[in-house]
């Protein structure tokens, strides 16, 4: 059992391992034309791929493995995305449409004169870095916190999840907000003093999105693996049961909580830059609700059922929305009710089953 | 909500009792499950609790246990502990533990991994994290595993035990806690007879070490084990005594024929 497991864990690394390391250098290194040219479109989906397969796994930790059905994960990932936006557009300087040095174009459009506090040291991209899971891992705390302790569970649990991305929605929407509003941080120029649009920054992007979804993938199963995994397990199948054995259920919730805000966070951060944009609409119920739907296809409880269901189901977003956008919300929902229907662990649940009989 | 840490051995029970219920009443939207329920059960001793379905038996091990909160009442542990102050893990880490009427043990995990999370050491998230066993937890774990008789399932996933395996199993989580008080909630149910013998012998064996309250309706077996026994009914004590004296209290015969 466990070594089928780490087949599988195997074969997932090295296909990621495979994906950050081969694209880019083909993209970089072949001509267009060549048959081994990845093209920088393809370079930049597959990293934008990679951070929606970290988010999904981040959310399988909570789901899967605590039961925790949260439906606000989304917020965590726009957070972090927030923050590497605030470094991206401070990085901009003065060549803004309006050319201030120092606030950022919606800031001058909108007639302020200071840079609010909440935007210094963002010009640092190590003061960024940090953010970007702890404003996250922050607000995760405070929120679980909350509700952890008060033994809010179940339905209800998922509905203020859902509360709370809603409200970071309609926040910032707000221009007053000082994030851009309706727009959001766009026209990003320079990462790291490299030009962000260039294909080689691009193919540093899906490189470093693939490594750091291969080492969040290995600590994360590290941790399910460890003594508190399997408390973590326990509480999900029958958390009273281990309040009795004397653990503070709210801190194994709080504690893997936070953990799985920060890597939403950091997949947040990889993502911005890939796709040059970071407006409110991330916040929204739906895209949390997406998340879902990539874990309970890829199957839940496995860590790379979620990698698996995040690539799957944005490709087909991808496929269906260049083809027939008006339908891609009934494919989702429909193919989220058959597979919840006929493959109740998922892709990988189903496939590991299969492999399991063709052995017997 | 948290209790005051407690470190075991703390337990004063100078004046004999380890546990203190005093005028507990609890009701659910009326109906009074426990009334002014006084009991005291002492330091080492082996104690049953008999009485018919809905006596308030189960609820008063919630009582203890943290699980529920009484309306009126007291509920000490040792002459210092207020239980009332606690919540269940603080409970369960200073020495109250339970095993519950309905087997509970973690389907998906181990019986070594059940009685590995039962293990008595610090229970925090982050020396979870990094716990290892060292080589006298592994003993100790082997220990019970003999003790319980699942040395050969002990890499099983605990969802495919007998129920009278998982029974035995939860006794075993309950040995890994080392606890002062062992609330057994109807041990024998789903057990073979030669079962049954071998927990009888168990429990006796258990006691003085630590105090056992045992729950059960199965009068031979209450004999086997018990010397005191005491009968709840209605949501108080009925009465107490030895098996023989309870057997032959004309209320005792009323309220269990008249059931
Ligand atoms: N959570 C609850 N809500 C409502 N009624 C309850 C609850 N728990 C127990 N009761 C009632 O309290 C009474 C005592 O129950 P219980 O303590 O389980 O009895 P016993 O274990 O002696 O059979 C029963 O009538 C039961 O229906
Ligand atoms: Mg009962």
């Amino acid at each position: 059992m466990l070594l089928k497991n780490d087949k599988a864990a195997l074969s997932v690394l090295a296909v990621l391992a495979a994906i950050s390391l081969i694209v880019p250098v083909c993209n970089l290194v072949f001509a267009p034309g060549s048959p081994l040219y990845f093209s920088s479109y393809t370079v930049s989906l597959l990293g934008k791929y990679l951070t929606f397969a970290l988010l999904g796994m981040s959310l399988d930790l909570v789901w899967g493995y605590c039961g925790i059905l949260a439906l606000g994960h989304g917020a965590f990932f726009a957070l972090g995305g927030y923050a590497m936006g605030m470094y991206l557009m401070r990085q901009i300087g003065s060549r803004g449409v309006y050319g201030d040095p120092l606030l950022p174009d919606f800031m001058v459009f909108l007639n302020w004169k200071e840079l609010p506090w909440y935007w210094h040291g963002f010009e640092q991209f190590w003061f960024a870095a940090i953010m970007i899971f702890l404003v996250p891992g922050v607000l995760a705390f405070l929120f679980g916190w909350l509700a952890f302790r008060s033994r809010v569970t179940g339905v209800y649990l998922s509905i203020i999840t859902q509360a709370l991305t809603y409200a970071l929605l309609l926040a910032f929407f707000r221009n007053e907000m000082g994030f851009g509003g309706n727009n959001g941080l766009t026209d990003f120029k320079e990462i790291l003093g490299f030009n962000s649009q260039s294909d080689s920054v691009r193919a540093c992007l899906l490189m470093a999105s693939g490594l750091i979804l291969m080492l969040a993938f290995l600590v994360s199963r590290w941790i399910v693996n460890s003594k508190l995994g399997r408390v973590v397990t326990a509480i999900r199948d029958q958390e009273m049961r281990v309040r009795f054995l004397g653990y503070r259920v709210e801190m194994f919730k709080l504690w893997i909580f936070v953990f799985a805000a920060m890597l939403a966070g950091i997949a947040g951060a990889l993502y911005v830059p890939q796709v040059g944009i970071i407006n409110p609409s991330e916040f929204s119920p739906l895209n949390s609700l997406e998340i879902v739907i990539w874990v309970a296809i890829g199957g839940r409880g496995t860590l790379y059922g979620a990698i698996v269901g995040a690539v799957l189901v944005n490709y087909a977003k991808t496929l269906l929305t260049g083809w027939m956008p008006e339908i891609w919300l009934f494919f989702l929902g429909a193919t989220f009710i058959l597979v919840t229907v006929l493959l109740p662990d998922g892709l990988v649940g189903f496939w590991q089953r299969r492999l399991q009989e063709q052995k017997q | 909500m948290n209790g005051i840490a407690l470190k075991p051995g703390q337990v004063d029970v100078s004046h004999g009792p380890i546990l203190y219920l005093e005028d507990v009443s609890v009701s659910f939207d009326g109906f009074k499950a426990l009334n002014n329920l006084s009991l005291y059960i002492d330091a080492g001793e082996l104690r049953c609790l008999i009485g018919p379905n809905g006596a308030g038996k189960t609820t008063l091990m919630d009582v203890i246990t943290g699980k529920t909160r009484p309306d009126t009442g007291s509920v000490f542990f040792g002459q210092t502990i207020d239980l009332l102050q606690m919540d269940e893990p603080a409970i369960a880490q200073a020495g109250i533990c339970r095993k519950f009427q309905k087997p509970s043990v973690f389907d998906m995990l181990s019986v070594f991994e059940n009685l590995e999370l039962a293990l008595a050491t610090d229970k925090g998230a982050w020396a979870t994290l990094f716990a290892k066993l060292n080589g006298a937890q592994r003993d100790r774990i082997e220990q019970v595993l003999e003790t319980i008789g699942l040395v050969e399932l002990r890499s099983q996933p605990a969802g495919i035990l007998s129920h009278g395996q998982k029974q035995w199993l939860e006794i075993g989580m309950l040995l890994m806690q080392e606890p002062k008080v062992m609330l057994v909630d109807e041990p024998i149910a789903g057990m073979t007879h030669q079962e049954v013998e071998r927990t009888a012998e168990l429990l006796l064996s258990l006691q003085g070490e630590r105090s056992i309250v045992v729950v059960e309706h199965d009068m031979e077996f209450v004999r086997s084990i018990a010397k005191h026994v005491t009968v709840l009914h209605e949501g108080s004590v009925l009465t107490e005594g030895s098996m023989d004296e309870v057997q032959n209290d004309p209320r005792v015969i009323q309220v269990y024929l008249g059931d």
